[in-house]
């Protein structure tokens, strides 16, 4: 009987792969289902099991069977880590995601699952933190902070419980891999927290899933019941967000265990002293948990050897938004941004020029491709005014409107904040107005541009925006592009710089981009760059 | 609904972190969460019944008035809105008879806005009923309506 894979990642299928999936399992062929590779343009993909080892074709549908099975189908790519895309790649990570099947401890164990786990079990704990120290692993979720030194703060810190908490909410808008991960490769990530509990002196952990993942939460549960008997005395528990992009932050994620409205918590104290129900917890990212088994495994030098100054290590970047080749790429850090979205994204997949790339989810800075030089590496995306965060590039062609994404930006602040600082819950209400005005100027004294579709606002009620800017005496405000323009920088400082967390603090990054590399869609006919930092 | 909350906490146990949980679970069970039934959860769980008003009023998830028999969740972040999402929205918005974040007066179709499904490079995407939908244009739009017509 022929064996075929297919991918059961959400993505996959959103694209039919379920379809395919049964039309070769109705032609009689064995179907593993697998995660996703990680190319979306070549999906659905199947995978037929061959002598030459797995021939892929891509993309097919579920009228294709025959044709593939005879090997004649004209969308035929040979093996799938052979093409360019793959070729490139360094996947410490997700070296077994798209390979095999996420739920079978024998495929897990057959490639090089547990290794990772039977080395830091035979380790004291202290050596274990310090491992993750000599690897210079950084917090994937977007701070960058070292997770060996985070790690060392809970294993110092004394208390009769500690728990290990894994923030799984990826909200950003351009970001996949945790997702990818969790639904391709589950057991690493157990694994991973099964590390960090032995490590610190943790029991029990969770796992803060987003409700918008409703197959990452399956395949979770499932791998969490399989894989109990090995993790044991250790724990674990997957916990289902309720859509507040908020709960991403520590603070926030861990109130909402609790049981409690997701609010930003002021630090100190650390959630490394005092964290879940008051206990010593380690909180990380999805990615920076799924590291450490290769990294206990094959050892810090083997991970630390990759990267770039002080970003060790590969990165899992998404590429995401009009980008021909859009998915997910494992490389190591110092790959520059145009190689990324130019070289391996193939550019948009419109067709058109590359006009603007946010890296960095919601929070992250617009760039044009005049900046596509940077390397990608924590310190100098904060040079150039931005973040990596958790390395999504979301590509636009020369169709946006960036005065359309700036005012979004303020809209999806308003829309989440958690309410507790006065600039970000009421500052980013004030911004959209102002992005209302300037837009509305710029369209009437640039009528031609009036044509483009605005993005509503939908969370805060049908025109609401509307009526609270109208309701005010129009006299008097200022409304020239001029005054409007240095009224929203004064806001961004006051956001910057009064907010407590980095929703009300970084949301002025892609509204400032935009103002500083696209003036001219903000209605100036000269470059404004002077409040540029 | 107080049968079920007794059952679940039963179950689950009834301390204040089981708040989303049961929560989630009555949500399946009935599709939204009447304010009718704060006071009985507030009292399984031992909390003021302000204190829970205030967490199913936080989170976007929980729905206080009852959906649309079909929800169509559209994703209107920012990869979306890279590969033409602010025009489908409107498109669906006209199709479904419905305004972005509102159900339909005759109950049929709610249209809810969703921040990233995670599917960012193959947009504009939506929920359908729970069920992923990518790469949505005018003829993947009527498909939606269609089965959601039903
Ligand atoms: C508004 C906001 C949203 C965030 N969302 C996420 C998220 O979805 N996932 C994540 O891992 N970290 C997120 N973070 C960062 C976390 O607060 C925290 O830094 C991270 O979980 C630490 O783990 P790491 O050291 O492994 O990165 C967010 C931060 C803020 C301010
Ligand atoms: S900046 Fe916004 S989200 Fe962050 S704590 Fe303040 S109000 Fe909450
Ligand atoms: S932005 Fe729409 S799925 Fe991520």
């Amino acid at each position: 009987m022929t064996r075929v894979f297919v991918s059961r990642d959400m993505a996959s299928v959103a694209l039919g792969a379920d379809d395919v999936a049964r039309a070769f399992g109705d032609a009689g062929c064995e179907v593993v289902r697998t995660g996703s590779r990680g190319l979306f343009s070549i999906e659905p993909l199947v995978e037929v099991e061959t002598d030459l080892g797995r021939i892929g074709f891509g993309p097919v549908g579920p009228g294709d069977v025959a044709a593939v099975l005879d090997g004649a189908h004209a969308a035929r790519l040979g093996k799938v880590e052979d093409l360019p895309f793959f070729v490139g790649q360094r996947r410490f990570t997700f070296a077994r995601c798209g390979v095999i099947d996420p739920l079978s401890l024998a495929d897990y164990a057959a490639h090089g699952g547990w290794q990772g786990l039977g080395t830091a079990r035979a380790q004291a704990v202290q050596q274990v933190v310090d491992t993750v120290k000599a690897s210079g692993l950084r917090g994937r979720g977007g701070a960058g902070f070292p997770t060996g030194i985070k790690w060392q703060t809970v294993l110092d810190a004394p208390a009769d419980e500690k728990f290990i908490v894994c923030n799984a909410d990826e909200g950003d808008s351009g970001t996949f891999a945790d997702r990818m991960l969790m639904e391709g490769d589950p057991f690493c990530l157990i694994e991973g927290m099964a590390i960090a509990a032995h490590a610190v002196g943790a029991r029990h952990g969770y796992i803060y899933i987003r409700s918008e993942y409703p197959f990452a939460i399956a395949t979770m549960r499932a791998a969490i019941a399989a894989s109990a008997h090995i993790v044991a005395p250790f724990t674990l528990e997957v916990r289902e967000g309720a859509g507040a992009y908020v709960c991403g932050e520590e603070t926030a994620l861990l109130d909402s265990i609790e049981g409690k409205r997701g609010q930003v918590r002021a630090k100190p104290p650390l959630p490394a002293l005092q964290g879940l129900f008051g206990r010593p917890t380690v909180i990380n990212n999805v990615l920076s948990l799924a590291a450490v088994p290769f990294i206990l495994a094959q050892g810090a030098d083997a991970y630390a050897a990759v990267g770039f100054g002080r970003s060790r290590g590969t990165m899992p970047v998404q590429l995401a938004g009009n980008v021909r080749h859009g998915g997910l790429y494992e490389v190591g850090f110092g790959i520059t941004l145009g190689e990324l979205v130019n070289d391996i994204g193939g550019g948009t997949s419109s067709g058109r020029p590359v006009r603007a790339v946010q890296v960095g989810g919601p929070l992250g800075a617009y760039f044009p491709p005049s900046m596509f030089h940077l390397p990608f590496d924590y310190e100098a995306f904060a040079a150039a005014g931005g973040l990596i965060g958790h390395a999504g590039i979301t590509v636009f062609d020369d169709s946006v409107d960036m005065a359309h994404m700036a005012r979004f930006a303020m809209e999806f602040c308003a829309a989440e904040s958690c309410g507790k600082c006065t600039p970000c819950r009421i500052g980013s209400t004030r911004g959209v107005e102002i992005m209302d005005r300037i837009i509305g100027a710029r369209d009437t004294s640039h009528p031609e541009d009036k044509g483009k579709v605005s993005t509503g606002s939908a969370r805060t009620g049908e025109g609401y925006l509307d009526r609270a800017l109208y309701s005010r005496a129009p006299n008097r405000i200022d409304v020239s592009i001029e005054a409007q323009t240095s009224l929203l920088r004064d806001l961004a400082d006051t956001m910057k710089y009064g907010s407590l967390c980095a929703l009300g603090g970084f949301t002025p990054y892609p509204v400032l981009s935009a103002l500083d590399y696209f003036p001219e869609d903000f209605g100036a006919s000269a470059p404004i760059k002077e409040a540029a930092e | 609904m107080e049968e079920f909350i007794g059952a679940w906490t039963a179950r689950h146990g009834a301390t204040r972190d089981r708040l989303l949980p049961l929560l989630h679970a009555m949500q399946e069970e009935a599709g939204h969460i009447d304010d009718a039934w704060v006071p009985a959860i507030a009292k399984a769980l031992n909390l003021s019944r302000a204190d829970v008003h205030g967490v199913v009023t936080f989170y976007h998830d929980f729905r206080r008035v009852a959906p649309g028999r079909h929800v169509v969740k559209l994703c209107r972040a920012e990869s979306c809105q890279a590969r033409g999402a602010a025009a489908i929205e409107k498109a669906a918005a006209e199709r479904l008879g419905v305004a972005m974040g509102a159900t339909r007066a005759d109950g049929q179709v709610a249209l809810e806005p969703v921040y990233c499904l995670g599917l960012c490079a193959i947009g504009p995407n939506a929920l359908v009923d729970g069920r992923p939908v990518a790469r949505i244009d005018a003829a993947a739009l009527e498909r939606i309506a269609l089965e959601v017509a039903a």
